[in-house]
C-alpha cells in the first residue's frame, strides 16, 4: 500500500455512444500525496479537463465513461477506495466532502437566486451537520478566511451583487468549507483578470500552506502554476507526454511538446523582448487620431426614463497611431478598453472626441478602419459559407463579387495559411485558429489601414496564439498596416506592441513606447498590473494578497472628472501625476 | 432537399405521411375520387367499410372514402393559406420588434400579448362571428391567432442574434439593415422557424377540425375533417367508422408534421448536416 491521497493508474476515459471507439484519455498515471500540488498542464483537447473531472466522477454528467484503470483514494479515516468503481451514492458521500472542486466560471457555479451566505451554509450543513446559528458563523468565517472584507454583510448577498473575483473566492470558501482532503481547481482563474487572478493564485498558496489538501490545478498556462505547483503533468491528446518535479520539468524539459509549450507561452520580461521594427522618425504617416475621446452610458430611473446619472466608460481618451506600428490598449475589466475600440468602429456612439483615420491608404477609403473580435466562434456567422463571410465586406460597400473578388479571396486565404479549398465550407469545419485567421483575412477584404484587434489572441490556445501573433506581425510589415492591439495579457503585449497604452478607469494613465513602459513603469496601476503576471521567471517570488478593486464610474449627471496633468518620464513615456 | 430529409429517419416517416395526405388532398381538390364525395345513395346508407365503399359509406350514403379525401383537401389549403399568413406576419412584426425595439417593440409585443390573452378557440370564434362562417374566414382567424406565437418565437432569437459578434462585424463593414435582418438574422433564424412552421401547420389542422367541428368553420355538404368528425358523432356507436377514420387522418397527419419538424431542425442546422451525409 502506497502512502499516496491519490494514485491513479492506466486511466482510460470515452465519450459517446460506443466510449470504446473514441478514447480521449488513453492511459493516464499519476500520484498525489497530501499536501502536494500536481498541475495538470495542456492546450484544448488535451484530456486534462476530463482526466480531473474523472477523479471526482463527474466526467459521467458529461456523456463520458470511464472505461479502465483504477484511480484509489485514501479516505480520512485511512480506507483506501477505487473511485473508478465507486457507485453513485458511494460518490455522493466523496464529492464535496472528500474532494472539493473550483469551476472554471464562478458565475456560472453559483445558483443566483440563493444568497451567498445559504450557499456557504449548505456546504456545512451537509458536510459537518451544522444548522442555523453555528452554520451562519461557520460560513462567516469561511468568507473572511478567503479574504472578503465586509464578510457579515456580504453573506446576505446575491451571486450578482459580487464581482468575478469574489465569487471565485466565494467558491473556494464553499469547497473548502468541508475540508477535503484532495481539492480539484479546473482553469480557476481563466476568466478572471490578470491582478484579480494574482489574488486568487496567492489564496491558492495560502491554503497550500496552512492546510495539508492535496490540489489538481488544471491549466493551459505553463507560467501561471510556475510559482505554485510542486509537481507537474504535461498533456497532449489524452496522453501524459511528461511528469515530475516542478523545476525539473521547466528548467530541463525532456519531450519536445513540453519543449514546445515552454517555447509558445509568451514570456514576460519586463519590456526587453518588445519588438524593434518601428520607430516613430517621422517618414510614416499617421494613420489613426482620436482626440479627447469621452464615452458615457446615461443610467435612466425615475417614471420618465430621465438620465439621473452616466457611466463614465472612456474618459478623455487621446492617441495616435502611426502606419506599420502597433499600439497596445492594456488595462481590466471595466477600464473601457473595449469601449474605446467599439467608439473607434461606431459599434457605440462617442459622447465627445474626434476620430480621424488616414483614407488615403491602398483601396482603404471605404472603410478605413476594420476589426476583429476576440471571440472567433461568435464572431462569423455559422450559416454562412466562406465564400459568403469574407464576401460580405465587398458588399456592404456595394461593389459586385466578381472574379477579381473571388482571386482577393483565395489570395487572403493563402496569406492567412488557410487552404484554398475553404471557400465552400462553413466556420464550424475550422479549429479556433483557424477561425480567427478567417477573420483576419475578412477584416482585410477592404484594404484597411487600420485594424482594431480586440483581444484577438485571448481566447486561442497558446502555442496557436503564438503563430496567430507572428502572422499579425508578418501582414503588418507587408501592408503596413497599423494595429490598435486590445488586450490585458501584458505577455502577449510585450510581443506585439511597439507603444502602450494603459487605460484604468476608463482613463489612460500611462503611455508610451513598449520597451519604456514595460522596464520602467511610473504609475501605480501599471506596476500593479505588471507585477501581477505570472511567469516561469518569476516562480519563486511571493504572491501578496492586494484585494483593492476598481472604483465604481457611476457619476452623477453633469459631472466633469478632474484629469491629473501628465508627467513626462522620457521620451515617448507619458503617465498621469497621482496626488 | 428532398433527398436530404429522406435520409434522416424520422424525416423519412414525416415526409412519407406529408407526401401521401398532400397527394390524397390534391386528388381530393380536383375532384379526381372514387366516388362523388357529395352524391347521395339513400339505398347504401351507413355501410360499413367494403370493396365498394373502402371507408364506408355516411348517413347519406356518401363514400367516406370520397369525402375523407376532399376532407384533407380542404383542411390542408385551411391549415398552408394559414400557416403562411400567420408565419409571415410573425416573422416581420417580429423581426422588426427586435431590431427597432424601443416604442414600436413595445407596442408590437404588448398587442400580441393581447391576442395571446384569448384562449385560441375564442379568438376564432370572435373572428368568424365578425366575418361568418366560411373556409377563408377559418384561415383569417387561424392566421391570426398564431402570429403571436410566430412573433415570439422570432423576436427572442433575434434580439439575442442582435447582439452576437458577426452581427457587430457586419456592421463595422457598414452593411446595411436589410442585409444585416435578412443574412444575419433570418438565415439563423430559418431552424426555429421551420420547426415552428411543421409544429403549427399540426396545430392549425387541428384548430379547423375544431371550427369545423363546432359548425364554425366549412360549411355543409363541403367536407372537411372536422365537419366529418362533427357530423360521425352522433352514430359512433352505429357506424364507428365514420369516426375512425377522419380521427386517424388528423392523428397521422399531426403525427407527420411533427416527425418533419424534427428532421428539419436537423437539417437545416449546418454543424449536423454533415454528419447526416
Amino acid at each position: 500500500m502506497t502512502g499516496h491521497l491519490l494514485s491513479v493508474r492506466d486511466l482510460r476515459v470515452g465519450f459517446g455512444k460506443v466510449p470504446e471507439d473514441n478514447e480521449v484519455v488513453h492511459g493516464v498515471d499519476f500520484d498525489l500525496t497530501a499536501g502536494e500540488t500536481l498541475a495538470i498542464v495542456g492546450e484544448s483537447g488535451s484530456g486534462k479537463s476530463v482526466t480531473a473531472m474523472s477523479v471526482n466522477r463527474l466526467i459521467g454528467y458529461s456523456g463520458g465513461r470511464i472505461l479502465g484503470g483504477s484511480m484509489m483514494f485514501t479516505r480520512s479515516d485511512g480506507t483506501q477506495v477505487d473511485l473508478a468503481a465507486l457507485d453513485e451514492p458511494a460518490l455522493e458521500k466523496i464529492r464535496g466532502r472528500d474532494i472539493g472542486m473550483i469551476f472554471q466560471e464562478p458565475m456560472t457555479s453559483l445558483n443566483p437566486v440563493l444568497t451567498i451566505g445559504t450557499q456557504i451554509e449548505e456546504s456545512f450543513r451537509l458536510h459537518h451537520g451544522m444548522s442555523g446559528a453555528g452554520a451562519r458563523v461557520a460560513a462567516r468565517e469561511a468568507l473572511e478566511r478567503v479574504r472578503i472584507p465586509d464578510a457579515e454583510r456580504r453573506l446576505a448577498n446575491a451571486p450578482h451583487q459580487l464581482s468575478g473575483g469574489m465569487l471565485q473566492r466565494v467558491m473556494i470558501a464553499i469547497a473548502l468549507a468541508a475540508q477535503p482532503r484532495l481539492l480539484i481547481a479546473d482553469e480557476p482563474t481563466t476568466a478572471l483578470d490578470v491582478t484579480i487572478q494574482a489574488q486568487i493564485m496567492g489564496l491558492l498558496a495560502e491554503m497550500k500552506r496552512e492546510t495539508d489538501t492535496g490540489l489538481i490545478f488544471i491549466t493551459h498556462d505553463i507560467g501561471l502554476v510556475a510559482g505554485l505547483a510542486d509537481r507537474i503533468m504535461v498533456m497532449q491528446h489524452g496522453k501524459v507526454v511528461e511528469q515530475g518535479a516542478i523545476d525539473a520539468v521547466l528548467d530541463d524539459p525532456q519531450h519536445d511538446y513540453t519543449k514546445h509549450l515552454l517555447n509558445a507561452v509568451p514570456h514576460f520580461s519586463d519590456g526587453k523582448s518588445v519588438r524593434r521594427d518601428h520607430s516613430r522618425d517621422g517618414k510614416s504617416g499617421r494613420a489613426l487620431d482620436v482626440k479627447g475621446l469621452t464615452v458615457r452610458f446615461p443610467v435612466r430611473a425615475g417614471l420618465l426614463r430621465r438620465a439621473r446619472s452616466n457611466v463614465h466608460a472612456v474618459e478623455d481618451v487621446s492617441f495616435d497611431l502611426m502606419q506599420g506600428e502597433t499600439l497596445a490598449v492594456v488595462g481590466e475589466s471595466g477600464s473601457g478598453k473595449s469601449t474605446t475600440a467599439r467608439a473607434i468602429l461606431g459599434l457605440v456612439n462617442a459622447t465627445r472626441g474626434e476620430i480621424t483615420a488616414d483614407k488615403t491608404g491602398l483601396g482603404s477609403a471605404d472603410k478605413p478602419v476594420q476589426m476583429v473580435f476576440q471571440n472567433p466562434n461568435a464572431s462569423l456567422n455559422p450559416r454562412l459559407t466562406i465564400a459568403q463571410i469574407l464576401a460580405e465586406p465587398l458588399k456592404a460597400v456595394g461593389r459586385h463579387i466578381d472574379e477579381a473578388a473571388r482571386a482577393r479571396m483565395v489570395e487572403l486565404l493563402e496569406r492567412v495559411e488557410l487552404p484554398a479549398d475553404s471557400l465552400p465550407r462553413y466556420p464550424h469545419e475550422f479549429s479556433g485558429g483557424q477561425r480567427q485567421r478567417l477573420c483576419i483575412a475578412r477584416s482585410l477584404m477592404l484594404n484597411p489601414s487600420v485594424l482594431v484587434l480586440d483581444e484577438a489572441v485571448s481566447a486561442l490556445d497558446v502555442s496557436v496564439q503564438a503563430r496567430v501573433l507572428d502572422l499579425l506581425a508578418d501582414l503588418q510589415r507587408e501592408f503596413g498596416l497599423a494595429y490598435l492591439f486590445v488586450s490585458h495579457d501584458m505577455a502577449v503585449v510585450e510581443r506585439i506592441a511597439h507603444r502602450i497604452a494603459v487605460l484604468y478607469a476608463g482613463q489612460i494613465v500611462e503611455m508610451g513606447s513598449a520597451a519604456s513602459v514595460l522596464a520602467d513603469p511610473r504609475h501605480s496601476y501599471t506596476k500593479r498590473l505588471i507585477s501581477a503576471v505570472p511567469s516561469i521567471e518569476r516562480r519563486h517570488m511571493e504572491f501578496a494578497i492586494d484585494t483593492r478593486s476598481v472604483p465604481s464610474l457611476m457619476r452623477p449627471a453633469g459631472f466633469e472628472p478632474d484629469t491629473a496633468p501628465w508627467v513626462e518620464h522620457g521620451p515617448d513615456h507619458l503617465a498621469r501625476a497621482e496626488g | 432537399m428532398l433527398r436530404t430529409i429522406f435520409k434522416h429517419p424520422s424525416g423519412r416517416i414525416g415526409l412519407t405521411i406529408i407526401g401521401i395526405f398532400v397527394l390524397a388532398a390534391l386528388l381530393g381538390k380536383l375532384g379526381i375520387t372514387p366516388h362523388d364525395p357529395l352524391m347521395q345513395d339513400r339505398l347504401a346508407r351507413l355501410q360499413g367499410p367494403s370493396a365498394q365503399h373502402l371507408f364506408g359509406t355516411d348517413l347519406f350514403g356518401r363514400d367516406v372514402f370520397s369525402r375523407l379525401m376532399m376532407g384533407i383537401g380542404q383542411s390542408f389549403v385551411v391549415a398552408f393559406f394559414s400557416v403562411a399568413a400567420a408565419s409571415l406576419f410573425g416573422t416581420v412584426l417580429g423581426l422588426t420588434a427586435a431590431w427597432f425595439g424601443g416604442f414600436w417593440d413595445g407596442t408590437v409585443m404588448r398587442l400580441m400579448d393581447v391576442l395571446l390573452a384569448f384562449p385560441a378557440i375564442l379568438l376564432a370564434l370572435l373572428i368568424i362571428a365578425i366575418f361568418g362562417p366560411s373556409g377563408w374566414t377559418s384561415v383569417l382567424a387561424i392566421a391570426i391567432v398564431y402570429t403571436p406565437i410566430f412573433t415570439r418565437v422570432v423576436r427572442g432569437p433575434a434580439l439575442s442574434l442582435k447582439t452576437r459578434d458577426f452581427v457587430d462585424a457586419a456592421r463595422t463593414f457598414g452593411s446595411g439593415r436589410g442585409y444585416i435582418m435578412t443574412r444575419h438574422l433570418m438565415l439563423n433564424l430559418v431552424a426555429p422557424l421551420s420547426v415552428q412552421i411543421t409544429l403549427a401547420l399540426a396545430w392549425a389542422l387541428l384548430t379547423e377540425a375544431g371550427l369545423s367541428f363546432l359548425g364554425l368553420g366549412t360549411q355543409p355538404p363541403y367536407a372537411s375533417l372536422g365537419l366529418m368528425l362533427a357530423d360521425a358523432r352522433n352514430l359512433m356507436e352505429m357506424a364507428p367508422w365514420l369516426l375512425f377514420f377522419p380521427a386517424a387522418t388528423v392523428m397521422f397527419a399531426v403525427l407527420g408534421f411533427n416527425l418533419l419538424g424534427d428532421a428539419m431542425r436537423d437539417i437545416l442546422d449546418p454543424k449536423t448536416r454533415r454528419a447526416l451525409g
